[in-house]
């Protein structure tokens, strides 16, 4: 009754250019995964992250597609080679009254690489850059080699005051050091039961539509579905596939979707002679296949990503033929996803001396990216219509990252050939080509996801050049080109589709869907 | 009684020890929680920087020396995911599903005993056969689908009762607890069902053979005789006797309700020990476990001692008596 209510209030108040009413709204959102602190520098992962950026703010914020907005600072440029300067934002009060100043920001880079037992570290887009206050309104970030994605990784850290320069993650957790400069303000946590947030009526930008949020952890997909039916919450995220075409049915709710920067994909065993899961059709040792680029190319033919799409993913997702859907900064105009070609599969591996095929397992999660298992299935039941007789395991997320990355012999990945799926966290192209194409090298940080060990000068020159032009134009083109390289004529991975990403509201509310799947209050509106 | 008891408090002690390496070493081979905490753009080094600050760099046998040096202080560990002790994080929860564990224990005895008596007494009537009937249908139907069923039915459909969560909670002696608050007992209401669900059909079963048993007794037929109430003969002849297996079963069902809570809890997202246990298994987060499974062996053997003090309350038969030993 009460929503009924407010749909008319709100008409009405629609139909004469009123804001709406001003009695105090609440949003109930079910949440699919808990954040672990309300501390923004304990914990780097989505759902921290997500609710960080409701009650602080960031340097440079991200809007819904990743695009870079100023955030508390005003403007950003490089003034030399190493030197990047940002002019902050006056007149921003955090929730406890104190003023925003660069003392904030230099406090808070002095906290967020050092939080003690942090399970993973802002550290990582800190290091390497030294900060220095100019006056209480600009701040310059050193470095000791040109580094273009400054102003991605400043994205991700968000401002405390200063005060709560030595607060402890139980200090945040219990609100007494959880003052912030973000659209909302935190005033309780009960882990597992319920977050609340009010409305931060100071905030410098565009003040959230809603005054009080709560969120509810309701891990369980059916559930949360049935909490949104029931009425208990408004919103929820993470909406499982299986149900989405009959909830678009529903006429009490409205879905939202969007494409992701998250994209699935296969990593083949390219660094060894013999691969553990590969062997010829009457079980015996074969030379691995994978490392010869025409099988991969075989191998991406075969596979009928639209059926796949359409079937498997209940048509919610996209086909993919690079790292990053269009629009991305840096994606290749040239790379579109590989037609399905079973014929011209077969010639390859005819061409590569594998006429006859041969014999493969294939490995993935069951319970990590949407329909992961049922995915795997179908691409190995592709790869059997070309002549490879390829058979499936799946196991539980927990289990199958260990082995994947460091299960072999000198903590090698162990298996030929897994599904994984990689989240672009900077927005952009260089985020997938550093981790899953570069060759793997610990000494400089690259590769550290590669678990089929890829590996090409050719691309990893481009890529090195990329990272080191500041120039934006110029950077889109090298990444663009090292895509080309990576996917286009070596095939180091094989993508398969972009994930799209459903949340679900009651009638009248929407969401602006995020690319970084992040769920975020500010972005539910009454329409 | 005294020498029975420090007897059986000595053999707990050995069980928990073992539980404890079984248990430390089970957990700590499987997967590699740094893939579950980890943001997927960090580096090797941040990768390596991690491994090292939880201490998995160390060898298995170091890490359990550790964990038993710090567990005798009371420490079990910190939560590699909420960063704060893992026996802080459960003792929180622990009102939660205590609240539900027992609810379910009472629905079990409340409905379930009055049923099997009727079942018992009179077992080729209709009435009888639909309990038995319905006690199938309560061991078979998964835990699970009839919590996402009930969840359909009464908040989806009817819209009776709140579909998940725990609701408004009253504090008493510092603990939250939500049975004492009508928001609270509406939220309950179908979890603890849904838990006892299974109990009631067992205590069924158990009270429906005892009274059958029962029945036929001679003091049964001499109560009778001396021309005692049908109700005084079935409260407490009849019901008096039929209580010692029930009892027995249900101190041992306990401990299992209270450690399977999970399915439930999930389900209804309720947030007790079993959906902290449920997210620390999805993520590795190992110390959780650990204590974890060290408090439900605890309570176990715990319950297991009362339920033996009980026998002898209960039945003047059975003495703790270490006669001949």
């Amino acid at each position: 009754m009460h929503f009924r209510k407010a749909l008319i209030t709100g008409a009405v108040a629609a139909l004469f250019c009123m804001p709406l009413a001003a009695q105090a709204k609440t949003l109930t959102i079910g949440l699919g995964s808990e954040p672990s602190s309300i501390d923004p520098h304990y914990h780097n992962l989505t759902p921290n992250n997500s609710l960080a950026a409701h009650i602080f703010s960031r340097l440079i914020e991200q809007d819904e597609k990743q695009n870079l907005t100023p955030g508390l600072a005003t403007s950003w440029k490089p003034i030399d080679d190493l030197t990047w300067e940002f002019k902050l934002r006056k007149g921003v009060k955090f929730t406890d009254g104190s003023d925003f100043n660069a003392d904030d920001v230099m406090a808070t880079v002095k906290r967020a690489p050092n939080v003690p037992n942090s399970p993973s570290s802002f550290a990582l887009y800190l290091k390497g850059k030294t900060f220095e206050k100019i006056d209480d309104y600009t701040i310059h970030i050193k470095t000791e080699t040109p580094y273009p994605l400054m102003a991605v990784d400043v994205s991700t850290i968000h401002i405390i005051s200063d005060k709560a320069v030595d607060a402890t993650t139980e200090d945040f957790n219990s609100g007494k050091a959880t003052a912030g400069t973000g659209p909302y303000k935190f005033i309780e946590w009960v882990p597992g039961d319920r977050l609340v947030l009010e409305r931060n009526e100071s905030y410098y930008g565009t003040k959230p539509e809603w005054d009080k949020v709560v969120y509810k952890p309701i891990k369980s997909g059916p559930s949360r579905v049935a909490a949104l039916l029931a009425g208990d919450v408004d919103f929820i995220d993470n909406v499982p596939t299986i149900d989405i075409k009959r909830l678009e049915k529903d006429p009490k709710l409205s879905l939202s979707q969007g494409i992701s920067n998250r994209i699935i994909y296969l990593h083949m065993d390219q660094f060894r002679e013999n691969s553990p899961f590969i062997t010829a059709k009457d079980g015996s040792k074969i030379k691995n296949p994978l490392l010869d680029v025409r099988v991969r190319k075989a191998l991406s033919k075969a596979i009928n990503r639209d059926l796949e799409v359409e079937r498997v993913m209940e048509g919610v997702a996209i086909s993919a033929g690079q790292l990053l859907p269009a629009g991305f900064f840096g994606v290749s105009p040239n790379l579109k996803p590989d037609a399905y070609d079973p014929e011209g599969a077969k010639k390859l591996l005819a061409e590569a001396g594998y006429p006859n095929g041969f014999k493969m397992k294939i490995h993935g999660p069951n319970d990590r990216y949407i329909n992961d298992a049922k995915i795997l299935e179908a691409v190995a039941q592709m790869f059997s219509r070309i002549g490879i007789e390829t058979s499936v395991e799946t196991m539980t997320k927990s289990v199958f990252f260990k082995r994947a990355s460091k299960g072999g012999p000198d903590n090698t990945p162990e298996f030929s050939l897994v599904l994984v799926g990689w989240g672009s966290g900077t927005g952009e192209a260089s985020s997938p080509l550093k981790s899953l194409l570069a060759t793997y090298d610990k000494s400089k940080g690259m590769g550290a996801s590669n678990r089929g060990r890829h590996s090409s000068a050719k691309m990893d020159a481009v890529l090195a050049e990329a990272l080191a032009t500041v120039d934006d134009t110029k950077r889109a083109a090298l990444l663009a080109k090292a895509t080309d390289i990576g996917i286009g004529e070596e095939m180091g991975i094989i993508p398969l589709h972009y994930q799209v990403n459903t949340w679900a509201a009651k009638k009248g509310l929407k969401y602006n869907a995020r690319t970084d799947e992040r769920t975020y209050a500010m972005g539910v509106v009454s329409n | 009684m005294s020498v029975f008891i420090i007897r059986r408090l000595l053999q707990s002690v050995i069980v928990v020890a073992v539980m404890s390496l079984i248990v430390f070493v089970g957990v700590n081979i499987v997967g590699d929680p740094v893939d579950m905490l980890i943001n997927p753009e960090a580096d090797q080094a941040e990768i390596a920087r991690v491994i090292h600050d939880l201490g998995l760099d160390l060898p298995i046998h170091e890490q359990y020396l550790y964990f038993i040096k710090n567990a005798f202080k009371g420490d079990l560990g910190k939560s590699f995911i909420f960063g704060e002790p893992a026996l802080k994080l459960i003792v929180q929860r622990i009102p939660a599903t205590f609240e539900l564990a027992f609810s379910a224990l009472l629905m079990a005895v409340f409905i379930g005993v009055p049923l099997g008596v009727i079942a018992g007494m009179r077992p080729k009537a209709i009435s009888s056969r639909a309990i038995m009937t319905g006690s199938i249908l309560g061991f078979s139907l998964p835990t699970f689908w009839v919590g996402l069923m009930m969840i359909m039915i009464f908040a989806v459909i009817l819209g009776w009762l709140p579909s998940t969560g725990r609701g408004d909670t009253v504090s008493v002696l510092g603990i939250e607890v939500s049975f004492l608050t009508v928001d609270g007992l509406r939220h309950m209401l179908m979890p603890a069902f849904n838990l006892a669900l299974l109990k009631i059909s067992l205590v069924i079963r158990l009270a429906r053979a005892g009274t059958r048993e029962a029945m036929h007794q001679d003091y049964v037929k001499f109560a009778r005789a001396k021309g005692l109430s049908e109700t005084r003969v079935i409260m407490v002849h009849v019901l008096k006797n039929i209580m010692i297996p029930v009892v027995t079963v249900l101190g041992l069902e306990f401990g299992s309700l209270i450690a399977f809570s999970v399915v439930t809890e999930s389900v209804f997202a309720w947030p007790g020990m079993g959906k902290l246990l449920i997210d620390a298994l999805h993520n590795l987060d190992r110390p959780i476990i650990v204590a974890y499974l060290m408090i439900i062996v605890l309570v176990f053997v715990i319950i297991n001692l009362l339920v033996d003090i009980l026998y002898s309350v209960l039945d003047p038969r059975v003495r703790l008596k270490d006669a001949g030993q």
